[in-house]
């Protein structure tokens, strides 16, 4: 943010989400998760530990909720009140929902997060002066804070040999969250440019998509009609932008898509399609 | 009708007995003077070993977690900034409505606003994960171009504290240039060196006064709009967002009447202490105690009126998270902290409405601790409810802080002691040439009311306060 920028740009800037905002996109990066497939297998969340060097940070802090999760699987009780198995657990795998109107990135102070031109929020580790505002004021609480430096305790020697090159480790202070494995896209849309073509459907892949054992999660470009996400989303009637009707507006059973905190008018990037069940 | 209204001040009073009874409070202190100064300097170090351990290990040491990502040390900052307040209220807002009642109490309210600035302003580069890189919130030169991102109330807080600091203790040291030359003119050694380049050569010339006069009121007018606007903007920080509890359009006003509302209370409890121990009995006078008592007891209600105003409006919004916070804040875990900061708040103030309590210095101080033991806990209730429990149930906790974020609450009260305690052995904490200006304006009106009598003219008797000499 320079202050050319801001001055030759200035009604850009504040435009707002309702218009489109003022980014001119070269993808809208989504997710599909059907929660009828997922089984709460915690794959997702391991991967991403592995594919984004995500701190281990221990039972007791966990316990305190320190932990640096990046995608959790959330468990929810159908019938709180009966025994284990009847109970009827519900899974929710959530991560950064990549909002289109997102409200941490108005927020930070230093403006350390911000939006790309692929439709996330990226974080700028070393912008970051750790103020954790944007925590504060994300709805889904998907951001984590490095409240400690994990580096000795997490990885002692050998394990920081297996840490991922692509992508940095984080010290303490500094605010965290999932990118949708932003250094494969990076990776891929390079590769394509050097192809001097376009980034095909499924060419990018998460390293929770890929490890999900039922392939509950799809991810792909929503600007390309021809993606797997596109169709999906469009088959569920869950369009872009703020203002959507939400679930419980739309008639039809067979439309489970929504997107959580649809009446909030952030514009998330993930699509959750509802579970089907039997009568409960 | 008529009410035989008591004197704020003992007309007769002599100058030269205000001049000696105010540099008296000047002299080498007493013993429980140095104690007293101990236990901040104390209470200040263990607030400083705290934030070497929150420094060197991380903020996890403070019970910090994925929710709370603020917690006391922000309501402790919110508390602070509005402490300061009063002071403005006392030296800025009184001095224009012409109340000059305030004269003998406003001197140690302003340096109460700006020690408590400087309290507040520690807060928020404490609580930051990178504190080394405070200064990328300020719009610097940088050669790469980079600029704070000015959507941010964060990037406003800086400002707005860092300007109402800057005229708040520019306001303080103005306002006490004719103190300082009668403090140059009646001590020896490094006081009289300091005061001499203090008073920047203050030699109570026609002149002198007509310049200071001016400059007076041009920053009285520049701070009032600087005291709303500093705690709007830290009610900006909850009410920009889009929590629960937070998001709320009354927040500026409730902030500013807490503040008002805490800096009076702290300006009783100041009061009482400075008339017992330094045996200001004449010039903080149980009539001004009573002023003072029946402002706070004004602004006690218009915070009440807003908490009404915040309960119905999310009681009546039906916007769910809300309503269940609000729920749970009177009922959950948090509810004894809850009721207790009504209780303090809303109802203790009734106290104040009663002339005996009034003049009793005793239940005052008490009532005054107590005051603000509320506000504290407003301020607490603003922060951590909501995070305990926002939109996302999965994330809803509940947490109470560490040993380590104890500590450093607990030594920013050292902090303020030890600045104030310093303030009133080294600065007069009452103004003497304003308590000369009261006494003679007192004094001269007096003359005009018998004057007025005697010869039958029912002419309106006005006070004035500015333009005169002392």
């Amino acid at each position: 943010m320079s202050l050319d920028n801001i001055l030759n740009h200035w009604s850009d800037y504040r435009k707002g989400a309702e218009e489109g905002g003022h980014h001119d996109y070269e993808h809208r990066w989504a997710m599909a998760i059907n929660l009828d497939l997922c089984i709460g297998c915690n794959a997702c969340s391991t991967a991403c530990y592995a594919e984004n060097n995500l701190a281990v940070v221990g039972k007791e802090k966990f316990e305190k909720g320190q932990a640096m999760h990046w995608m959790r699987i959330e468990r929810y009780w159908d019938q709180q009140e009966l025994e284990h198995p009847e109970q009827g657990a519900s899974f929710l795998p959530m991560m950064c929902q990549q909002c289109g109107a997102a409200t941490c990135e108005p927020v930070c102070p230093v403006a350390a997060t911000y939006h790309t031109p692929d439709g996330l929020n990226a974080q700028v580790y070393n912008r970051c002066i750790g103020s954790r505002y944007c925590s504060n004021n994300c709805p889904f609480r998907v951001r984590y804070f490095n409240f400690y430096s994990y580096y000795e305790s997490s990885w002692p020697e050998p394990m920081e040999q297996q840490l991922n090159p692509d992508i940095s480790v984080r010290d303490k202070g500094v605010m965290e969250k999932c990118t949708f494995c932003m250094q494969r896209i990076r990776t891929v849309k390079d590769k394509a440019f050097m192809e001097d073509r376009k980034v095909k459907d499924g060419e990018v892949v998460p390293a929770c998509a890929q490890s999900c054992p039922t392939s509950a999660i799809v991810f792909g470009d929503t600007m390309d009609d021809g993606s797997m996400v596109s169709k999906l989303w469009k088959k569920h009637q869950v369009e872009r932008g703020i203002y959507q009707k939400t679930k419980l507006a739309k008639k039809d059973a067979d439309l489970r898509g929504y997107r959580i905190f649809e009446e909030l008018n952030v514009d998330p990037s993930v699509m959750y399609l509802e579970r089907v069940r039997e009568d409960i | 009708m008529t009410m035989v209204t008591e004197k704020d001040i003992n007309e007769q009073i002599a100058w030269a007995k205000i001049n000696t009874d105010v540099l008296k409070s000047m002299e080498n202190p007493r013993p429980a003077y140095w104690v007293t100064l101990a236990v901040c300097i104390a209470m200040v170090s263990t607030a400083v070993v705290a934030e070497y351990i929150q420094y060197t290990v991380g903020m996890g040491t403070a019970n910090l977690n994925n929710p709370h990502m603020w917690d006391m040390y922000i309501a402790a900052f919110v508390f602070w900034i509005g402490m300061s307040h009063s002071g403005t209220l006392l030296s800025a807002i009184l001095h224009l409505i012409h109340a000059d009642w305030r004269k003998p109490i406003y001197r140690f309210a302003e340096a109460m606003t700006t020690f408590s600035l400087l309290t507040a302003g520690i807060f928020p580069m404490i609580h930051l994960g990178r504190v080394w890189n405070l200064y990328w919130v300020l719009p610097y030169v940088s050669d790469r171009g980079i600029w704070p991102n000015f959507r941010s109330p964060l990037v406003w807080d800086a400002f707005a504290i860092t300007t109402y600091l800057t005229a708040s203790m520019l306001f303080l040291f103005v306002g006490m240039i004719p103190d300082l030359a009668i403090c140059r003119d009646n001590t020896t050694g490094w006081r009289k060196k300091l005061y001499g380049i203090l008073a920047l050569g203050w030699i109570g010339s026609d002149r002198q006064w007509r310049h200071f006069r001016k400059i007076y009121l041009l920053m009285a007018c520049f701070l009032i709009p600087l005291a709303v606007s500093v705690h709007s903007i830290v009610s900006a920080d909850f009410a920009m967002s889009i929590m629960p509890g937070w998001h709320i359009t009354s927040f500026p006003p409730y902030f500013v009447a807490g503040a008002l509302y805490s800096g009076c209370a702290a300006i009783i409890t100041l009061f009482i202490l400075l008339r017992y121990f330094f045996r200001f009995e004449d010039y903080m006078t149980l009539p001004i105690m009573e002023k003072t008592a029946k402002l706070t007891f004004a602004i006690a209600m218009v915070w009440t009126y807003l908490n009404l105003i915040e309960f119905a409006s999310v009681w009546y919004g039906h916007d769910v998270y809300n309503k269940e916070l609000l729920i749970a804040k009177a009922t959950g875990a948090y509810a004894w902290i809850f009721w207790i900061m009504l209780f303090c708040g809303s109802v203790l103030p009734f106290a104040l409405a009663f002339r005996k309590l009034r003049r009793h210095m005793p239940t005052m101080f008490v009532v005054s601790l107590f005051l603000n033991l509320g506000m504290f806990f407003e301020r607490w209730m603003i922060v951590a409810p909501t995070l305990s429990m926002s939109q996302e149930p999965h994330q809803w906790d509940i947490m109470y802080g560490s040993i380590v974020e104890w500590a450093i609450v607990f030594g920013s009260f050292g902090w303020f002691g030890m600045l104030f305690l310093i303030f009133v052995k080294v600065f007069p904490s009452v103004s003497m040439y304003e308590v000369k200006e009261m006494v003679f304006h007192r004094k001269r009106s007096a003359g005009e009311e018998d004057l007025a009598r005697m010869t039958d003219h029912a002419k309106p008797v006005t006070q004035t306060t500015g333009g005169g000499s002392a």
